[in-house]
């Protein structure tokens, strides 16, 4: 039982806190939210620079091959910056899944890119109608001389518009719900027959629906084994949850420290209003919810590479339902704190809110992973 | 950074639960599996137990008899003694005025009240609310007049615990009746066998004799009696209230607790089903366990920092305000498992060796009775809305 950081993870956590107040400040990310793609290249070689998109890639392709820690600590300066840029998409998801299903010449061709932040990739996944399921994946694949032609469609696809490459789950055999059948594609964005609808989504990020329309594939473009993707699905879905736990406490921790600050500033009936008990019992509350958070990301963090999908998947599901009603909870309690200013766009805090909401909604939201952890067998009732 | 328990404190914790499953009578942990309240004898004998392996005071340091654990030590041991059906130890004595005499007793304070309490000798209680004086604890009018080498204490405390049972009781008392609340209030041990001392029990919703009102009237208390300074209690007070991180919380309890809760779950039928597989049900069963988790966490976070010797903060009051919570959710969830059947107040019998829980009704503790119980929770030791002012008071400042 140690809670301690390491020499690294202290200069690491330095080292974000620096990017978080400079590269990163509210000034410089509104201007990126301001802008055509909605991200900044130059932020996307800052990340690469410092090592952080090499995080998830073995040494031997030029990466970090660090720990659930490291990304952690990541997660949690990206939550407290509110970056706009596909860090978790590309950086995490798209990099294990290549890392963990890739030939060695997939490996060699991409994770060396994929940290150097060449290479933007992005997974695209989820379909309309599919909600939280991850076995529901309707868009095929089939076979057609050397290669596959890929058809259907994708949506919420994170910042598709910026993206080099789309991983991309198809069926290349089985039902609809079936977990088997899954094949995952490593495909060019700009290969023929790929279209695509943009739009915001609610937290300031920008997403697409993605067709497939007839869509040749050489069979080099097959990532793992045919039909055998959904276990490596499964898998970084859990460390994307992990990491997505840790940037929830990043901002959680932020939007709690803003609002302590704002009631101790801002004065009613002649006093600062965290003079008042009704809001400092709310703000305690908030404060509970923020620690109970953090442990849980520990929790998320520290199981999320373990092997047993039962027990890993218990501890996700449990992190994801504790951090998503520490998002809800926190986030309108301190608009409410802020009053009238909190609905503003002008104050961070409103920001911070909505990607609080955005992280309940994504990967499963707070009643999806209570469901699946009731559902699943307590390993301690014999 | 690592959650894992190391090796050693994975010895550690296979070392107590070996000790605890080989010396812990049957009969005493059939009645803690279910939930009933255990009598005098069968506590301290479970304390006189440890003590004769060298544990009796798991929380105090070696030169005072203790076992010299840190907090993580002390942790696995509370977890691993509520797990197999220990009765929680009586925390007056070890929890509370131990520490406190450790910290400011003289060294004949120490040798003649401290082995006592290790070796379950002494029963103590706790003297602090009275009925002027509950969450306003400072406003206390006991009074303890100096005369010569004797205090005169004339007072009501109430709400104390178990003070039926109590050799001793210790209590805050106003020494200075002119000086300012805080200030004039002193920290005294009292013999409960002393002349004008009477204790009168208060009848609780649960049905049991748990907490009792004492009256003292002219009772002489010899002033070797008084710890540390006089005028100085309230700072001892306060030392006390911040102390207890390892157990405030009771995740062991709660654990153990929560398995019963689900054994009893999976008995029960709704719509002829096992109560357990009704997505509704499961669902709050869920979301109390979940809770549990992270605050088992926080708790280690917690004791963790303390190893370090890092500056003790306003955890305690996180970990007692969840902590009885969740003690009540789980107890609440239990009566609600027997639906109409948690109405009934018949009482089973305790099972015999061999089956150590009652897993289906009449429970020997009725399972209402237990929820009324629990509404005690966040009622004692600083309500909980007292714990968050505390914390409001740390983080927003005054």
């Amino acid at each position: 039982m140690d809670f301690n950081l390491t020499k690294e993870q202290q200069m690491l956590t330095e080292m974000l806190q620096r990017f978080g107040a400079k590269e990163y400040s509210f000034e410089n990310r509104r201007k990126i939210l301001q802008s055509t793609d909605g991200l900044s290249r130059e932020v996307w070689s800052t990340l690469a620079q410092m090592g952080l998109l090499s995080l998830q890639v073995p040494e031997e392709h030029g990466g970090m091959g660090a720990a659930g820690i490291e990304t952690m600590l990541t997660m949690q300066a990206m939550g407290r910056a509110l970056v706009l840029e596909p860090y978790l998409e590309s950086a995490i998801l798209a990099t294990v899944l290549i890392r963990d299903l890739g030939s060695s010449a997939q490996k060699k061709a991409l994770l060396p890119a994929l940290a150097a932040g060449e290479l933007i990739a992005i997974p695209a996944h989820v379909e309309r109608g599919s909600r939280y399921d991850l076995a529901r994946v309707h868009t095929s694949a089939v076979r057609r001389g050397d290669g596959y032609v890929l058809n259907g469609g994708k949506t919420l696809v994170v910042h598709a518009g910026a993206a080099d490459l789309l991983v991309v789950s198809a069926r290349t055999d089985g039902k609809i719900d079936d977990e088997a059948g899954i094949s995952l594609f490593a495909i060019e964005r700009s290969a023929k027959g790929i279209s695509l609808e943009s739009y915001p989504t609610l937290d300031g990020r920008r997403a697409a629906d993605v067709t497939f329309r007839e869509v040749q594939v050489p069979s080099e473009a097959l990532l793992g084994p045919l039909g055998g993707a959904y276990p490596a699905l499964v898998q970084a879905w859990d460390l994307g949850i992990a990491a997505l736990s840790a940037e929830a406490v990043g901002a959680l921790e932020t939007i709690f420290q803003l609002t302590v600050e704002y009631t101790k500033t801002r004065k009613q009936f002649d006093v600062p209003i965290s003079r008042f008990q009704a809001l400092q019992h709310r703000m305690v509350d908030m404060l509970i919810h923020v620690e109970q958070a953090k442990s849980m990301a520990y929790l998320a963090a520290m199981r999320s590479s373990e092997g047993d999908p039962v027990a890993r998947g218990r501890a996700i599901s449990a992190a994801k339902v504790r951090i998503g009603q520490a998002c809800r909870s926190v986030g309108q309690e301190a608009v409410q704190l802020h009053g009238g200013m909190g609905v503003t766009e002008e104050l961070s805090v409103s920001h911070y809110f909505k990607r609080l909401t955005a992280i309940e909604l994504s990967f499963g939201d707070t009643e999806h992973h209570l469901e699946k952890f009731a559902r699943s067998r307590d390993p301690a009732l014999s | 950074m690592n959650l894992n328990f190391t090796a050693v404190e994975q010895a550690f914790r296979d070392e107590v639960r070996a000790f605890v499953n080989s010396n812990l009578p049957d009969a005493t942990r059939a009645k803690v599996l279910n939930g009933v309240r255990i009598p005098k004898e069968e506590l301290s004998g479970w304390h006189q137990i440890l003590h004769r392996h060298g544990w009796g005071a798991p929380n105090w340091p070696r030169e005072f008899g203790g076992t010299g654990w840190g907090p993580i030590e002390q942790f696995i041991f509370e977890e691993e003694c509520a797990a197999a059906g220990a009765p929680a130890l009586l925390p007056f004595g070890l929890k509370m005025v131990g520490p406190v005499i450790i910290a400011f007793g003289n060294a004949r304070q120490k040798e003649r009240f401290l082995p006592r309490i290790a070796s379950a000798q002494d029963w103590w209680c706790q003297g602090y609310s009275e009925p002027g004086a509950g969450s306003d604890l400072a406003s206390l009018k006991t009074s303890a007049i100096r005369s010569g080498d004797h205090y005169l204490v004339n007072g009501q405390k109430t709400w104390i615990t178990l003070a039926q049972h109590a050799d001793w009781i210790f209590c805050l008392v106003r020494s200075d009746p002119a000086a300012k609340q805080q200030s004039g209030i002193s920290f005294l041990l009292i013999d409960m066998k002393s002349p004008g001392v009477t204790v009168r029990p208060i009848a609780t919703m649960g049905g049991h004799h748990e907490v009792n009102e004492v009256w003292f009237e002219a009772v002489r208390v010899p002033v070797e009696n008084r710890v540390g300074e006089e005028n100085k209690g309230w700072t001892y007070a306060k030392f006390l209230l911040g102390l207890e991180r390892t157990n405030i919380a009771a995740v062991g309890t709660a654990k153990r607790e929560l398995l019963r809760l689900k054994r009893i779950a999976s008995l029960e039928r709704k719509h002829g089903k096992p109560l357990i597989q009704d997505p509704y049900f499961a669902a709050r069963v869920a979301l109390v366990e979940i809770e549990l988790m992270a605050l088992e966490i926080t708790n280690l976070r917690v004791l963790s920092a303390e190893s370090e010797r890092r500056a003790p903060g306003t955890e305690a009051s996180l970990l007692k305000i969840r902590g009885s919570e969740l003690q009540q959710a789980i107890s609440e969830l239990m009566m609600q498992a027997l639906g109409p059947g948690a109405l009934s107040l018949q009482q089973g019998t305790i099972p015999s060796e061999g089956a150590r829980e009652q897993l289906v009704p009449p429970y020997p503790q009725p399972l209402a009775a237990t929820y009324c119980n629990l509404r005690k929770t966040s009622i004692y030791a600083g309500s909980n809305e007292i714990q968050k002012n505390i914390i409001a008071h740390a983080i927003l400042g005054r």
